[in-house]
């Protein structure tokens, strides 16, 4: 077979899935069955077909690069194990689907249904196929994510729901660990190449990671296959459909934990901490899960409890390390999954038809479904372990190891009890399940009192996976046999023990084990048999001891309790708090590196000291205290102070060679002047002095915020000085001075780095820009004012009152005089601001200018028009449809990038040459003044929608609000 | 040179972080405005302070004497970014201030 179709093969379910989930409108209630059904089948065969490729330990490998540089590959392979596995995925995959197909009522959503189950086998199929161990484990989190999908797929049912967020919670955390565990394995390894970590055995268990290691993914593959102490989540999840719990939590989903810990095997196995971690949980879960699965009432609980122990059985195998047991572990994972899933659909049928899995209002069935009831019943002594039945053989190979003696310690003594017992207890709860469910008076108290057989086919997976029991157990090395030693090749390699698939040994220790077991079974149910038809649900004593009630508390703790101590204890919503907070960490982020460094700021003559910049210092640094002293009760002149300390910068940028900055922040100075000039008309009035200068509180806090802002002040000020006298090392700077006029074409550096070098960055800064402008306009739009800022300002009232007064003015006049003259010169002014924009525009390649000034002196050519003729005149007069140059903005720079596409280049690399205009003469053009002019677009737009929108406030007509009374509602 | 701009970078700091722990909406963006001068003027004095460098370059220039063009760039942008973030963070306290009624920061005022 082809090493291609197995990326096929795997993505066969997935396809297969989103096809089905294509079908939600359909009416017909068979069609998403059929398809995945077919779907199913298909990969079945397809599996099926590579059984050649994968005999005599050959391997198929298919890789293809993903994320090369981290080792992530997505490599896919298939071994005889692998193989196996994957035909236990995909057959009963493919019957659980027959089976569903009767199972899900009409009222139910079918096609999401068959679409979870073909997603959940495709991921299953990935977990198999893996051939990376990263990959591995993000198809093991898809296993986890539909398996809580499925689980809740009656979400209307609380039960579902809280089941699906268990498994969910358990399997998540344990596949966190898996990943952290395999990153550590591969890390060891050297790679996450499973072939590579396969062959690195003695290199990984002598490591000093190999302990954390193993235990991480130990926690994987133990919340997986529900081992002690993670059981409890899946009796939980019983609350799925059933044929969820016959493929995901009986068959497939929980052997992924033991299919993980056999492939690693011969990585992994053979410490002394390997046999005692996973010997314990194992032997725990073995005896406890068979104890407390005679104690359930309910049928799918029994089911799950015995999972548990058979799923301990097989982790009890593999942890002992030797070869043969793992021989029996992989049959067990195959026999059990043959049997309990037959079981569970016979229990799906049996709450089918009598609307009830309660064990003690169930009895008598056998006369109205004999074959549904011996059907249950063959599978059922297979779990119990009766000769002639598949589960009989690999229940043998477990006694005959459990004798021998491997790690010589008190577990391995009293194993051969403890199987014993285990074997015991199985028989127990098999008995319980067909003497309660099919023999005995007719039942008097079920729901739906006349039960009867289920339709053909639904019974058509029952009868195969039990037919398939039956010869497995009669003629094992004729049916199993080959397939069997090929997967157990593919794991142990050149170690392949010597075993006979037998029915019959002869007398040995095994076989007395076993009988001793059947007979105490028997006895035992004998004893039980009337407690067991009263009793309250789960095993007595432990039924206490709930392993689900205790998760919801540590939940409840943890997220509840904890989050609420930590929020209520460390949070505030004040932002006060919240600041001060950043302002004393960015000091200490500062200043603790610096004084663990040695920092040692020496102050130098004061030479050098211009007197002029100094003196203009002196007004900033005034300027910016007066701000801060009177923004509370003097905004307007905080603003004007505000714009004297951003006089001074822009000064002092033009001061120190850096002529574009000056520009721009001249241009920004005046838009932002505007700008917080059209929001103080919406704030409130502030009258006189707050009484808050007196209390104590109140004064220790502005002490407290002046240290600060001292602090940070005095910090800033020292790195900044210190910053500024280190010489000034080789930086990228000379690459860009280097290459600016070769490369870009232009002369003015800063302009060629914004639009060339950087364009790319300079693009996601328009798009940001952009994006504030329109968030300001949208938030605008539903601007609701405070009620006592709605209608006219105290100042337009006694303009208003001045012209009424006056005979010979209409109110309004004085408005409309105010200021007359520079109105009428900002109007002349419009043609030569916008060609002086232009004209910064075009020269921005060689000389300070360039797209953002140009755009922002553009915008300002509007803003005067508006500041010079009110709102309604201006636009009486302009329409500027600032949306339309965001977008045409948006649109050129894109177009620039894309256009470089066209001749074969990356995304926005710019060309430049020569043009010859008529008159003008040779004029530098680069594809970059395109780029560029798209920046001078959004900004024009972004500045005059931001701006124009808040100046739309003072024209619109507001309701005043009423606050709805909390009495009155 | 150093020494004044450094100064002055300092007083701009501490007013503006005096002002940013200020209860009212209006002293909160005085005060970033006044911060992002002081970073603004700190990021392009970390390229180094030069008086009278030529900025654009010319035929047989040297390189070394022009001024660092790398933190101008950044400054550049910075300076039109925070144009559109002060309008964003008045409109927001505008609609904060006609929603709650305050033009406290906290949306409502302090008990004490």
């Amino acid at each position: 077979m082809p090493e291609r179709l197995l990326f096929f093969l795997l993505v066969l379910p997935f396809a297969g899935s989103i096809a089905t989930a294509l079908l939600w409108r359909t009416a017909a209630r068979s069609l998403p069955a059929w398809l995945s059904g077919l779907v199913a089948l298909a990969t079945t065969i397809l599996t099926a077909l590579y059984y050649p490729s994968v005999t005599a330990g050959k391997v198929v490998r298919h890789e293809v690069q993903w994320v090369p540089e981290i080792g992530l590959n997505f490599t896919l392979r298939m071994d005889g194990f692998a193989w196996l596995f994957a035909m236990l995925v995909t057959v009963i995959g493919f019957l659980v689907v027959v089976y569903a197909r009767y199972y899900i009522s009409a009222e139910d959503p079918i096609p999401r249904f068959f679409a979870f189950l073909l997603a959940f086998m495709g991921s299953m199929l990935g977990v198999v196929l893996s051939g990376n161990l990263i990959l591995l484990s993000i198809f093991w989190e898809l296993t986890s994510i539909f398996s809580f999908l499925l689980i809740g797929y009656w979400y209307h049912n609380a039960n579902a729901r809280d089941g699906a967020r268990m498994a969910l919670t358990i399997t998540g955390t344990g596949g966190f660990c898996l990943l952290v565990g395999v990153i550590l394995l591969g890390h060891i390894a050297g790679s996450y190449d499973l072939d590579v970590v396969l062959s690195a055995g003695d290199v990984v268990r002598a490591h000093p990671l190999y302990l954390p290691t193993l235990i991480l993914i130990l926690i994987g593959a133990l919340t997986k296959s529900a081992q002690f102490p993670f059981h409890f989540w899946l009796p939980n999840a019983m609350a799925a459909p059933t044929p969820v719990s016959a493929y995901l939590h009986s068959a497939t989903m929980v052997k992924a934990g033991v299919f993980l810990l056999a492939r690693l095997w011969p990585t992994l196995s053979g410490t002394f901490e390997w046999f005692w971690l996973l010997g314990l949980a194992g032997i725990t879960s073995l005896v406890l899960g068979a104890y407390f699965a005679i104690f359930q009432r309910d049928l799918k609980g029994l089911l799950a409890y015995s999972t548990i122990s058979h799923l301990g059985l097989i982790v009890t195998l593999l942890s002992l390390g030797s070869p043969l047991a793992a021989v029996a572990a992989i049959f067990h994972m195959v026999n059990h999954a043959t049997f309990k899933a037959s079981l569970f659909m016979a229990a799906g049928i049996i709450d089918h038809e009598t609307g009830t899995r309660d064990m003690q209002k169930l009895s008598g069935l056998y006369r109205f479904m004999p074959h549904t009831a011996t059907l249950a019943m063959v599978a059922c002594a297979a779990m119990a372990g009766v000769p002639l039945l598949n589960g009989f053989l690999s229940k043998e190979m477990f006694f005959a190891e459990a004798v021998e003696t491997h790690a010589d310690s008190i577990l391995d003594r009293a194993l051969p009890y403890i199987a014993t017992i285990y074997g015991a207890f199985s028989v127990t709860y098999s008995i319980r399940f067909i003497h309660t469910v099919f023999f005995g008076p007719p039942p008097s108290d079920i729901p739906n009192p006349h039960p009867h057989e289920p339709p053909r086919w639904m019974r058509f997976p029952v009868e195969f996976l039990v037919l398939a029991c039956l010869i497995v157990g009669i003629v094992p090395s004729m049916s199993i046999g080959p397939f069997l030693s090929t997967a157990v090749v593919s794991v142990l390699g050149t170690d392949m023990p010597q075993y006979s698939l037998a029915v019959w040994h002869g007398v040995t220790l095994p076989l007395l084990m076993s009988v001793v077991a059947m007979v105490g079974g028997t006895i035992l149910y004998s004893a039980l048999q009337k407690y067991l038809s009263h009793c309250e649900d789960g095993p007595p004593i432990f039924r206490h001891l709930r392993g689900q009630r205790i998760f919801e508390r540590i939940l409840v703790t943890v997220s509840w309790k904890w989050a609420r101590w930590v929020e209520a204890n460390l949070g505030t919503r004040r932002l006060q708090p919240q600041l001060r907070l950043v302002a004393g960490f960015s000091f200490l982020a500062a200043a603790v590196p610096l004084y663990l460094a040695g920092f040692d700021a020496k102050l130098p003559p004061l030479a050098q000291v211009d007197p002029a910049f100094a003196m203009i210092w002196v007004i900033g640094m005034v300027s910016a205290v007066s701000a801060a002293l009177l923004a509370k009760y003097h905004r307007v002149a905080a603003l004007v102070l505000l714009g004297g300390s951003g006089v001074v910068t822009c000064i002092t940028f033009a001061w120190l060679s850096a002529p574009d900055l000056a520009i721009t922040q001249l241009v920004v100075e005046i838009v932002t002047t505007v700008l917080l000039l059209l929001g103080l008309r919406w704030l409130p009035k502030r009258i006189g002095k707050i009484d808050e200068s007196t209390a104590l509180a109140a004064r220790l806090r502005r002490l407290r915020d002046f240290a600060l802002a001292v602090i940070c002040g005095a910090g800033m000020s020292i790195l900044a000085y210190a910053v500024m006298m280190q010489p000034v090392p080789d930086t990228i700077a000379n690459y860009f001075l280097d290459n600016a006029y070769t490369q870009g074409g232009g002369k003015n550096v800063v302009n060629v780095i914004l639009v060339d070098f950087r364009g790319f960055d300079t693009m996601g800064e328009i798009t940001v820009l952009g994006i504030v402008a329109l968030t300001v306009f949208a938030l605008l739009r539903r601007f609701r004012p405070a009620p006592e800022s709605i209608g006219t300002t105290e100042q337009q009232e006694l303009q208003d009152a001045f012209d009424k007064a006056q005979p010979d003015r209409k109110p309004g006049d004085t408005v409309r005089d105010y200021l007359l003259v520079p109105s009428v010169v900002m109007q002349w002014m419009f043609p030569v601001i916008i060609t002086f924009a232009i004209y910064l525009f075009l020269r921005g390649h060689d000389l300070p200018g360039g797209g953002f000034a140009g755009g922002i002196t553009m915008a300002i050519a509007f803003l005067l028009q508006y500041l010079g003729g009110g709102t309604r005149w201006a636009e009486d007069r302009l329409r500027i449809l600032p949306l339309r140059w965001i977008a045409l903005g948006l649109l050129i720079a894109v177009a620039t990038g894309v256009g470089s596409w066209f001749f074969g280049y990356p995304f926005l690399t710019s060309h430049s040459q020569y043009l010859e205009l008529p008159l003008i003469g040779k004029i530098p053009t680069a594809s970059a003044l395109l780029f560029d002019l798209g920046v001078f677009s959004l900004v024009v737009g972004a500045t005059v929608l931001i701006l124009i929108a808040i100046a739309h406030q003072s024209i619109r007509t507001y309701r005043i609000r009423t606050e709805p009374k909390p009495e009155d509602t | 040179m150093e020494l004044v701009l450094s100064l002055g970078i300092g007083i701009m700091t501490g007013s503006g972080v005096w002002l940013i722990l200020r209860p009212r909406t209006y002293q909160v963006i005085v005060g970033l405005s006044l911060l992002s001068y002081a970073v603004n003027l700190f990021i392009f004095g970390v390229g180094g302070l030069k008086v009278n460098a030529p900025a654009i370059l010319a035929d047989g220039s040297k390189t070394a004497a022009l001024a660092d063009p790398v933190p101008q760039a950044l400054v550049l942008t910075a300076i039109v970014i925070g144009f559109a973030t002060t309008a964003l963070f008045l409109v927001v306290l505008l609609a904060a201030r006609g929603l709650t009624g305050t033009d406290h920061v906290d949306g409502r005022e302090q008990s004490q």
